[in-house]
C-alpha cells in the first residue's frame, strides 16, 4: 500500500491522501453501521448468551440459575422425545434432501429436452414452489385424507389399497416428502439455469468420442453443475435441520386439533410422534413450557451441527468470496 | 449422416438409401420429441392436479364436501364469501400486509448500503464480513432464538408483529447476499466515471448503481415480501397467544379446527391465501426467475 502511494507521489500530497483514506473508511463505516449493529445484536450476542443459558435453568420469571451440565445430561440420557425429534429430523435430512435434489435435477433435465413450450413447462413446474407452506400442507392433508381425499378415491376406484397417509406413523414422513417434491420448483429453476450454462462444445466433443448418455452425464454435465448441486445440498440440509412449519401444521390438521404448535403434548408430532421435529421440540420446550435453559442446550447442539455443514460450504465458497470469475 | 452421404457415390440407389436413412432419423427425432413432450405433459398434469382438486373442492356444498366426490354437483362460489364471515380474514390480511410491507421497506433501507459496501467498495476485512453474512444466512433461527425472544419480552413486544419487523432495520443476511450478487454484475466503469466527476459514494450508489440494479432490488424485495407472507415460524412464536395479531399463515393453520371442519371452506381459504402470491408471480415472472437463478450461484 505505502509503495503504491510513494510511486504515485506526483499526485496529491501525503496528508491529503491520508485524509482521503480516512474519509473512505468513514464512508464504509457509514454504509455498514446498521448491519454491524445487526451482527452484534442478532448474531454475536445471542449466540454467546445461548451458550451461557444452556448451562442454566431459566423460565423468564426469575433470573437464570447455573446448573452446569444438567441440561445436556438430561438431553442425552433422559429425554425420550428429543431422541424421537432428532431421529425424525435426521430422517428428513437423509431422505427429503436427496429426493428433492434428484427429482429437481430430473425435472430440470426434462425441461431442457422440451423443444417447444419450455417457458410454459417451467412455469407449471415452478408454480407449486410458490404456494405458501401452510396452504401447501393444508392442500396435501386434504388430498391425502383417508376418508374423502381425492388420492384415496382414485386409488379405491383402481382397486388399490387406500393408506392412511398423514394419519399413519409410517407414512406421515413420506407424505411430507411428497409435499416437498411437489414444491421442487425452486431447485428446478437453479438446476435448469446451470444445465443451460454447460458449454455446448463440451457436448459436441463428447458426441464425437461416441459416449453413451450416462457417460455424457457423468463426465460432461456433472462436473459443470457440481458447484450448484453442492450449494443446493448444503442449503437443503440447513433447511431440513430446521423443518418446522409443514410438520406442525400437518400434525395439527390431520389430528383435528386446533393446537398451533403443540399445546397438547399427547398429540405432539401426530401420529405417534412421527412428525415431531427437532425444531418443534425446541419450540415447545422453550416457548410453550418456558424451559429456556433446556431450549438453549437444544439450540447449542443444533448450532454445532449446522456450523459443521456451513463450514463445508464456506470451504467450497472460496470462489464466491474471491471474485465472481471463480477459481474452483 | 453427413459422412454417409460423402462416401456413397451419387446415384439413384445411393440417394434412395440416403433418403430412407434420413427419413428414419427424422422419424426417430420426431418420436423423441413426442416422447419427451408426453413425459413433460404427464409430469405437468401431476404438478397441476392438486390445484385442480382443491379448486373443485372449494366450490362444493357443505353436504357434498362430506362425501368423496371429486366434481361439484352444483357450484358454490358463496364459499369464498363465507370464509370471510367464519374467520377474521380481513384482520389477518391487514396484519400480514403490515408485517410484509414494513419488513421489506426496512430491509431495503438497511441492506442496500451494506450490500453496496460488500461489493463495490474496497476495504480491509471485506471478505471476512462476507463470510459473516454467509454464516448468518446459514444459521437456523432457532439457534439464537432464546436470547432474542427474551430481549423482546423485556421490551414488552412479544404478542405483536414488531419482533419480526424491527430486526430488518439492521440488515437481513439473505437479502444482503442476494443484493451483493446483483451489484457485482454491474461494470465498475460507470461508478468510476461518477467518482471522477466528484460524486460522493452515497450519490454514486443512489444515482448510478441503484438505477442499474433495479431488477435485482425488485427481486430481493419480492423474496422478502413473500417470505413474510408465507412465514409461519415467526408469527406462531411471537403472536400465537394474541389472535388480534395473527397473520394469514397462522389463521389458515388453525382455520380447519377453529372455524370449520369441512374441507370445502378450508380449501376456499387455502386458495385465498395462495392467490395473491400467484398473481404477483404472473405479473413479475421474469424478475422472479432471474432472482431465483442468482440464489443458486456457484459455490
Amino acid at each position: 500500500m505505502t509503495i503504491a502511494i510513494e510511486t504515485r507521489s506526483v499526485g496529491p500530497t501525503r496528508p491529503a491522501l491520508r485524509a482521503k483514506r480516512r474519509r473512505q473508511r468513514l464512508t464504509v463505516l457509514a454504509f455498514l453501521t446498521p448491519w454491524l449493529l445487526g451482527v452484534a445484536i442478532f448474531f454475536v450476542y445471542p449466540l454467546i448468551d445461548t451458550i451461557y443459558l444452556s448451562f442454566t435453568r431459566y423460565d423468564l420469571l426469575s433470573p437464570p440459575k447455573w446448573t452446569g451440565l444438567t441440561n445436556y445430561r438430561f438431553m442425552f440420557t433422559k429425554d425420550p422425545q428429543v431422541v424421537q425429534a432428532a431421529y425424525n429430523t435426521l430422517w428428513l435430512v437423509a431422505i427429503l434432501v436427496p429426493a428433492r435434489m434428484l427429482f429437481g435435477l430430473a425435472v430440470a433435465t426434462l425441461v431442457t429436452r422440451l423443444k417447444s413450450g419450455l417457458g410454459l413447462f417451467r412455469t407449471v413446474f415452478y408454480l407449486p414452489a410458490l404456494v405458501p407452506p401452510v396452504a401447501g400442507v393444508l392442500a396435501f392433508v386434504f388430498l391425502f385424507n383417508p376418508a374423502t381425499g381425492p388420492v384415496n378415491q382414485i386409488l379405491g376406484a383402481l382397486g388399490l389399497p387406500q393408506p392412511l397417509w398423514f394419519n399413519d406413523p409410517t407414512l406421515s414422513k413420506p407424505s411430507l416428502v411428497m409435499l416437498g417434491l411437489w414444491g421442487v420448483g425452486d431447485l428446478m429453476i437453479i438446476f435448469l439455469a446451470s444445465l443451460l450454462d454447460v458449454p455446448k462444445e463440451q457436448y459436441e466433443a463428447a458426441a464425437l468420442d461416441g459416449v453413451n448418455p450416462w457417460q455424457r452425464f457423468r463426465y460432461v454435465t456433472l462436473p459443470n453443475i457440481s458447484p450448484v448441486l453442492m450449494f443446493a445440498a448444503i442449503t437443503g440440509v440447513i433447511a431440513a435441520l430446521q423443518y418446522f412449519t409443514e410438520a406442525v401444521v400437518a400434525a395439527s390438521v390431520a389430528s383435528g386439533q386446533a393446537t398451533t404448535g403443540g399445546g397438547n403434548s399427547a398429540l405432539l408430532g401426530y401420529p405417534e410422534g412421527s412428525t415431531l421435529t427437532y425444531a418443534q421440540w425446541l419450540y415447545v420446550m422453550g416457548f410453550k413450557n418456558y424451559y429456556l435453559g433446556y431450549a438453549s442446550a437444544l439450540a447449542v447442539v443444533m448450532f454445532v451441527v449446522s456450523l459443521g455443514v456451513t463450514l463445508i460450504l464456506l470451504r467450497r465458497a472460496r470462489s464466491l468470496v474471491y471474485g465472481a470469475e471463480g477459481t474452483r | 449422416m453427413s459422412t454417409a452421404t460423402a462416401t456413397v457415390p451419387r446415384g439413384v440407389t445411393a440417394r434412395g438409401i440416403d433418403t430412407r436413412g434420413n427419413r428414419r432419423a427424422k422419424r426417430r427425432k420426431r418420436l423423441g420429441f413426442v416422447a419427451d413432450h408426453a413425459v413433460g405433459i404427464a409430469v405437468a398434469v401431476v404438478f397441476l392436479a392438486p390445484f385442480v382438486f382443491i379448486v373443485l373442492q372449494s366450490f362444493m356444498t357443505s353436504q357434498q364436501a362430506l362425501t368423496g366426490d371429486l366434481w361439484p354437483q352444483s357450484w358454490h362460489p358463496g364459499n369464498y364469501v363465507e370464509v370471510f364471515t367464519k374467520a377474521p380474514m380481513w384482520l389477518y390480511l391487514r396484519n400480514t400486509l403490515l408485517y410484509a410491507t414494513l419488513a421489506t421497506v426496512f430491509m431495503l433501507l438497511s441492506s442496500i448500503p451494506a450490500a453496496y459496501a460488500l461489493s463495490r467498495l474496497q476495504w480491509k476485512g471485506r471478505n471476512v464480513a462476507f463470510v459473516v453474512v454467509l454464516m448468518m444466512m446459514m444459521l437456523p433461527p432457532q439457534v439464537t432464538q432464546v436470547p432474542i425472544y427474551v430481549m423482546w419480552t423485556h421490551l414488552h413486544l412479544t404478542g405483536t408483529l414488531w419482533p419480526m419487523i424491527l430486526p430488518n432495520l439492521l440488515g437481513d443476511a439473505f437479502s444482503i447476499f442476494l443484493l451483493r450478487q446483483f451489484f457485482l454484475t454491474i461494470p465498475q466503469e460507470y461508478a468510476d466515471a461518477a467518482r471522477v466527476d466528484g460524486c460522493s459514494e452515497w450519490r454514486v450508489m443512489t444515482k448510478v448503481i441503484l438505477p442499474m440494479a433495479k431488477p435485482g432490488i425488485a427481486a430481493t424485495a419480492m423474496f422478502m415480501f413473500f417470505f413474510c407472507w408465507n412465514d409461519f415460524y415467526g408469527p406462531i412464536l411471537y403472536t400465537s397467544e394474541n389472535p388480534d395479531n395473527w397473520t394469514i399463515s397462522l389463521g389458515l393453520a388453525s382455520f380447519r379446527n377453529l372455524y370449520q371442519v369441512q374441507w370445502n371452506l378450508t380449501m376456499a381459504a387455502t386458495i385465498l391465501a395462495m392467490l395473491p402470491v400467484l398473481i404477483v408471480f404472473f405479473l413479475a415472472q421474469k424478475v422472479f426467475v432471474e432472482g431465483i437463478t442468482l440464489t443458486g450461484v456457484k459455490g
